[in-house]
């Protein structure tokens, strides 16, 4: 079909008079999409047949001169859309698109798909708020581990989710944009398709089996250092002791968040250091700069804003982070410390809530609820002020 | 300072940024860039450039090591209780060595199916109408709409899934009454983290099929339901795969929503409706937290899970890149 579409219309293009020229402009015109709509159709059955050597010859005599007047009288019936298949005519005479049935029938669907989108994802926070409210609202006699009242419970977890979130993060964020730089401005195109590659396998690795490596490779393995650097440098105040003698503290939390979360500043930070436009780089390091003064002068004041967004993205993913932590921390309640080393840890919002909901009835559940919203709305004020920060950038997340 | 105003007017740095790169920044290259410089300076620049190249090319380092750390610790552990008995028995009346996880993998396979039957459509559906319809048109009210659309995807983008699980169960909690679980309440605390990462991805990849398909099949007179599904949806289909692909991949690892509000049995469950179902990441951390008397067991069991979900997880992971990769080929 293609290989006759091309045969036939030069042949048309030597027999036409000039002023038949627009026509077949737009005629010319259609037919290229026909075949590339048949093409994407996959249909091999229409394109394997070969074009039989009859209607080959048979065809541009019928189309000659002569049917200049059988299409000023009939405009819809072309000669492409005289090829066009059933259907596409059929409708082609039902009027414009968007007023026959199927039409309306499918715009109503993905309607409902959009409309599905909004009212599923937008009413989190209201059934959130209508179940948590009770446990704010309520007398406070029956709340998760014994609180008093329900900010008592709060306060200590949202700081322990900021605390463990903010270590995790300040090794994350230069950790991850190193990575990125070296893999965009250093790396050979190879090698760095591998760094972005392990990376995202990094990615790929569920929470809970971050939880268990954590646990049983990482834990044991710093719990001897722990106690080398509390009895060294015990008086620095955050790295006083007694050491954990399992190892499973903040610290430890915040390292296995680091790697978690390490994916997403890389892969974020790749994303808009590529964007750097290239005469710059190429500018900079024509005037002589080393490459370091060029990352330095010229990459990282461009990406910044991008750097920072992809940072709080990750900052917002470390905060929501439930498995890995609730495995390896296990808090001691209502406690704010900022002690990296003690076995004493604050818990946070998250994990507490994945720790005590499987055994939560009656108040408890809703209490739980409330934490939920108090996170949701922690991680979607992040998440907002990271997306108007790339916005202006435009739209890298 | 003729230095400075030569590299304002002509250096291609300036030039195209205008005020991106300060007048500071510039005088800066410009004088770290000066030829004639000490030669002692000139060494300095050059220890500190292969100090930084050196400290950049450690962060990746720094990151290879955990990723191997992890992998390797996941087949040297999990290898361990790799046999048949894991994929054909449940947990049902286990105490100690034995048992498997059949029940989970089948929850797993399961629920997840369930959440992409629901996340899938209602992804690419949205993707499709945001795409097709609402940037096609001049009515505010749609627009607004897909404004809307637009910003619930991206705020639930960012979720963190035990929110999606606390979320479901309130909504269930109005309906069923509290304290009820099953697969399917599951399945839709997965399909609310799932959704936003299909429809994104779908409506990248529909946005990219060329413009010139599109006009070409309506200018043919086909009603748009006819040019979507003969020409649209055929040409961005490995986008669309490779979309739910990625979002199957982010879910079948999720802990915290289903230990919420699927729950966890040591049974055989293939009902989605009725009561609580085992599922691969929850039989992983009940078998670490809920250790019997013989502990090495457990570990031994929750390690092998790890290692089914994660390859499982890098299989998915690997044919949506590689389904990704075959579209955009097939573009140029």
């Amino acid at each position: 079909m293609t290989a006759f579409a091309d045969q036939l219309l030069p042949v048309e293009l030597e027999e036409r008079a000039p002023d038949d020229l627009s026509q077949l402009l737009t005629a010319d015109r259609v037919a290229d999409p026909v075949d590339a709509s048949r093409a994407a159709d996959a249909q091999p059955a229409a394109r394997g047949v070969p074009p039989k050597p009859a209607e080959q010859s048979e065809q541009p005599v019928q189309l000659g001169p002569s049917t200049q007047s059988d299409r000023a009288a009939r405009p819809d019936r072309s000669d492409s859309a005289a090829r066009a298949d059933q259907p596409v005519q059929r409708s082609a005479r039902a009027g414009r698109p968007g007023r026959n049935l199927g039409d309306i029938g499918w715009r109503g669907l993905t309607l409902a798909a959009a409309v599905t989108t909004v009212l599923a994802l937008g009413s989190v926070m209201a059934f959130l708020a209508l179940e948590g409210a009770p446990a704010v609202a309520g007398d406070a006699t029956d709340l998760p581990a014994q609180a008093p009242d329900i900010w008592a419970l709060t306060w200590p977890l949202l700081f322990g989710s900021a605390w463990v979130s903010g270590l995790a993060l300040a090794v994350a964020a230069p950790v991850g944009v190193g990575i990125a730089l070296f893999s965009v401005l250093i790396a050979r195109r190879r090698l760095g398709g591998w760094l972005g590659a392990s990376i995202d396998i990094l990615a790929a690795v569920p929470s809970v089996v971050y939880g268990l490596w954590g646990l049983t490779v990482l834990a044991p393995l710093v719990a001897p250092a722990y106690a080398w650097v509390a009895d060294r440098l015990g008086w620095i105040p955050f790295l006083a002791g007694p050491a954990s003698a399992t190892g499973r503290t903040v610290l430890t939390a915040a390292m296995v968040l680091a790697v978690m979360v390490l994916p997403l500043v890389a892969s974020l930070s790749r994303e808009v250091i590529r964007l750097v436009p290239s005469n710059l780089i190429e500018g900079a390091l024509a005037l002589g700069a080393t490459r370091w003064e060029m990352i330095r002068l010229v990459v990282l004041p461009q990406a910044r804003s991008g750097i920072t967004a992809g940072v709080m993205l990750a900052l917002g993913r470390a905060l929501g982070e439930t498995m890995a932590v609730a495995m390896v921390l296990s808090p001691t309640p209502f406690l704010i410390s900022f002690h990296l080393l003690r076995s004493e840890n604050p818990g946070t919002v998250a994990s507490f809530i994945a720790q005590n909901f499987p055994e939560a009835h009656g108040l408890e559940t809703n209490a739980l609820i409330w934490l939920g919203l108090v996170l949701f709305a922690l991680t979607f004020l992040i998440n907002s002020l990271a997306r108007t920060l790339v916005r202006p950038k435009g739209g890298t997340t | 300072m003729t230095g400075l105003d030569l590299i304002e007017v002509d250096s291609p740095v300036t030039g195209s940024t205008g005020s991106s790169l300060a007048p500071g920044r510039a005088q800066a290259l410009w004088r770290s860039s000066q030829p004639l410089a000490s030669t002692r300076r000139q060494r300095r620049r050059r220890i500190k450039d292969r100090a930084m190249t050196a400290a950049l090319a450690a962060c990746a380092l720094i990151a290879a090591v955990p990723l191997v750390s992890l992998l390797w610790t996941t087949v040297s552990h999990g290898l361990a209780r790799l046999d048949p008995t894991f994929f054909n028995q449940s947990m049902r009346g286990v105490a100690g060595v034995g048992g498997g996880a059949l029940h989970a993998i089948w929850g797993s396979v399961l629920i997840t199916l369930a959440a992409t039957a629901l996340a899938a459509p209602v992804g690419l559906g949205t993707a499709l109408w945001l795409v097709e319809c609402a940037d096609r048109s001049r009515s505010a009210l749609t627009s607004g709409l897909a404004r809307a659309v637009r910003a619930v995807v991206g705020v639930t983008a960012g979720i963190p899934s035990i929110v999606a699980g606390l979320f479901v169960y309130a909504l269930i909690a109005l309906v069923a009454g509290p304290g009820y679980r099953s697969g399917l309440a599951g399945a839709i605390a997965l399909a609310v983290i799932m959704t936003p990462v299909v429809e994104s991805a779908c409506e990248e990849v529909l946005a990219r099929v060329p413009g010139e398909l599109r006009e070409g099949a309506l200018a043919l007179g086909a009603p748009q339901w006819r040019c979507v599904t003969s020409v649209i949806l055929p040409t961005a289909r490995p986008g669309v795969i490779s979309g739910v692909l990625l979002g199957v991949s982010r879910v079948v690892g999720e802990t915290a929503p289903l230990l919420l509000v699927a729950g966890f049995t040591d049974s055989m469950n293939l009902n989605l409706l009725d009561g609580r179902m085992a599922s691969l990441p929850v039989y992983i951390y009940s078998q670490w937290q809920n250790k019997g008397v013989q502990a090495a067991a457990y570990d031994a069991r929750a390690w092998t899970a790890a290692l089914v979900l994660v390859a499982l997880v890098l299989a998915l992971h690997l044919t949506a890149r590689l389904s990704a990769r075959w579209a955009t080929r097939k573009e140029h």
